[in-house]
């Protein structure tokens, strides 16, 4: 008989310090998780726990959760949290190395996270090598949504979705991840583990510490793909499932190491820094000169701008490029601006407008539906979008004739050939630009110079920088015109 | 062993509170030191106890079960060379 009071004892294995003290979940459930009795993915937990704590890593590693019943993990661990959209754990994962390369990187995910909305994620994050660690809970079916077949299903194997059990034809095969993930050449490590029994127990926890210290090795990727019991939706008790996973799961996916280079692989180099932020005008080809200056432009404060404007046209006229120079005029002169692009899949030929708006106030939506101005490059796009414009608003069309029954006496119209005289003044292209000056000059809200920094900004070639130049202000001299004849 | 008293190697405690009653460290222990109580916890669950005595420490059922702190293992600190935990798979 042992005699307590007369022994020293220490703890051989607690509690790990990489998980929260308590949880902050539900009011009276705060020292236990929420998976269900004899869960894989608790077992789980506690193994990448206390990896985490025998690598001393706890401080510098950024878990990145599934969707799924592993979508608590920033409940239980104390380390960095990210919840990724379902199935992109590995490529969330990814962007958080490359961007914090001296961090412990992990991607946690379920067999439907990671096999089926994930496939093509898990596929280019191991083709690509990065240097994070996978963890793959594999319990052969979607268990928080109800059991429905998982990509993983075994043949055989009944699901809500499968009730009479899966079937080869039609259903596919098991998918196995391991073993395709195996056949790219990138990967370092890629093992399949079980929590079948005692051996298997213990291999599983050596393989995720392994897949850590890879990590810390500053190794590439590594996978550790784990046969985990789900009791609840196999309809077994926590014994029976793990039972099951030894005696039936391991026969359709073998347990072992699939792939091991971590003796030859050098640690790979952390990847190049992101250029500093004062070189990029220089890689988009954007002169020194061009540059704003300051807040040389900002316009005077207390001033009220609300400019809501709508362009159409057919893809090729120009549309996106008129809505993106007022919206760059308006940042450059300290507003407020939103831009929003709407189109179809052509690159010519198709119908495209935008939305753009630019205030002295927060846009609370970027979209606009009645507009004060409509820029309508053409007669159906006139018709399109004509109603909507908000009385006292004006349209700009282009064309000699503005259409009988789209007159309203509540709206202003400037109605011109914009085309021809584009032409005349050298290239019909810069149709959107004569455009672009009357409504500059028609709301009169953005200064000159915001106009000019935003064109050469946005365009490269000097020759339409001219023309694009001389473009806006005719425009503007017509709509000045205009204004004088009214 | 030829000591005159024989220890434990280790001993177990099991949080009532955080068991869930699963039974998997029933099973895992090799010398079937573990056993499941009658009576329900505060949330519901039968909840498992350790025997009180031939626990070696080896910390198996601590790796079997799935909730964070519900099993803690303690090994009698070392103070003689003769004292070594089994390994699990005894
Ligand atoms: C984009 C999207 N599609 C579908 C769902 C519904 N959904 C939630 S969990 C889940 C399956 C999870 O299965 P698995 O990854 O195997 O995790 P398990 O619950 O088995 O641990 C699905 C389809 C969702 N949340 N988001
Ligand atoms: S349903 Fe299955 S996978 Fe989900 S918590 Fe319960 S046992 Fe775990
Ligand atoms: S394995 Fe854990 S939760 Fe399950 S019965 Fe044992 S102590 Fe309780």
């Amino acid at each position: 008989m042992s005699n307590d009071s007369a022994l020293n004892y220490t703890v051989a294995q607690g509690r790990a310090t990489s998980f929260f003290p308590t949880f902050e979940r539900k009011d009276e459930l705060q020292h236990a998780t929420h998976f269900c009795p004899g869960c894989g993915h608790g077992v789980v937990h506690k193994m990448l726990a206390r990896a985490i704590d025998e690598l001393a890593v706890q401080d510098r590693t950024i878990l990145v959760g599934p969707v799924g019943c592993g979508v608590f993990t920033y409940h239980y661990f104390d380390v960095g949290n990210i919840s990724a959209a379902h199935g992109r754990a590995s490529a969330v994962a990814s962007a958080v190395k490359r961007s914090r390369p001296e961090a412990i990187v992990l991607s946690y995910q379920g067999d439907g996270d990671l096999a089926a909305i994930g496939a093509a994620e898990i596929l280019h994050s191991a083709n690509r090598g990065e240097s994070i660690t996978v963890i793959f809970i594999n319990n052969a079916v979607y268990s928080m949504t109800g059991g429905q077949s998982a990509p993983t299903t075994l043949l055989g194997q009944k699901s809500t979705t499968n009730p009479e059990g899966r079937n080869a034809i039609p259903d596919g095969y098991p998918l196995h991840v391991s073993e395709l993930l195996a056949t790219l050449e990138a990967p370092v490590y890629i093992e399949r583990v079980g929590l079948g029994d005692n051996k298997q127990l213990m291999a599983a926890q050596r393989a995720i510490r392994r897949g850590l210290e890879n990590q810390v090795r500053g190794l590439g990727f590594s996978f550790i793909e784990v046969l985990a019991p789900c009791p609840t939706i196999w309809k077994m008790n926590a014994v029976e499932a793990q039972h099951w996973v030894r005696d039936v799961m391991e026969k359709t996916f073998p347990l072992g190491v699939m792939r091991d280079k971590t003796k030859e692989t050098e640690p790979r180099p952390a990847p190049a820094s992101a250029p500093a932020l004062d070189r990029i005008p220089g890689i988009l080809g954007v002169a020194e000169a061009d540059l704003p200056t300051g807040n040389a432009h900002v316009m005077e404060q207390g001033r009220e701008v609300d400019l809501e404007v709508r362009i159409a046209g057919f893809g090729g006229q120009g549309v996106l490029l008129l809505g993106e120079m007022l919206a760059e005029a308006g940042l450059d002169a300290g507003l407020e601006v939103s831009w929003l692009p709407s189109y179809g899949p052509e690159m010519r030929s198709g119908t495209s407008n935008c939305h753009v708006r630019i205030s002295n106030a927060v846009i609370d939506s970027p979209v606009v539906t009645s507009p004060g101005v409509l820029v309508a490059m053409n007669e159906p796009s006139l018709r399109k979008f004509d109603r909507a414009v908000r009385p006292g608003g004006w349209i700009i069309y282009n064309g000699e004739e503005f259409p009988a029954d789209c007159v309203r006496d509540d709206i202003h119209v400037l109605a011109l050939p914009f085309t021809q005289i584009a032409n005349d003044l050298g290239d019909a292209r810069a149709a959107n630009m004569v455009m672009l000056g009357a409504l500059l000059q028609i709301s009169g809200v953005l200064p000159r110079e915001s106009v000019s920094a935003a064109l050469r900004r946005l365009i490269k070639h000097q020759r339409w920088v001219d023309l694009d130049e001389k473009a806006i202000a005719h425009g503007g001299s017509l709509a000045a015109a205009r204004s004088q004849e009214e | 062993m030829t000591d005159t008293v024989k220890h434990d190697r280790g001993k177990i405690e099991i949080d009532a509170n955080e068991c869930k009653g699963c039974g998997l460290c029933i099973e895992a222990c090799p010398p079937k030191v573990i056993a499941m109580g009658d009576h329900l916890n505060h949330y519901g669950y039968k909840t498992a106890f350790y025997a009180g005595s031939g626990c070696t420490g080896c910390s198996i059922c601590f790796t079997a079960c799935p909730e964070p702190g519900a099993i803690t293992v303690y090994r009698t600190a070392v103070t003689s060379s003769r004292v070594e935990a089994p390994c699990a798979s005894n």
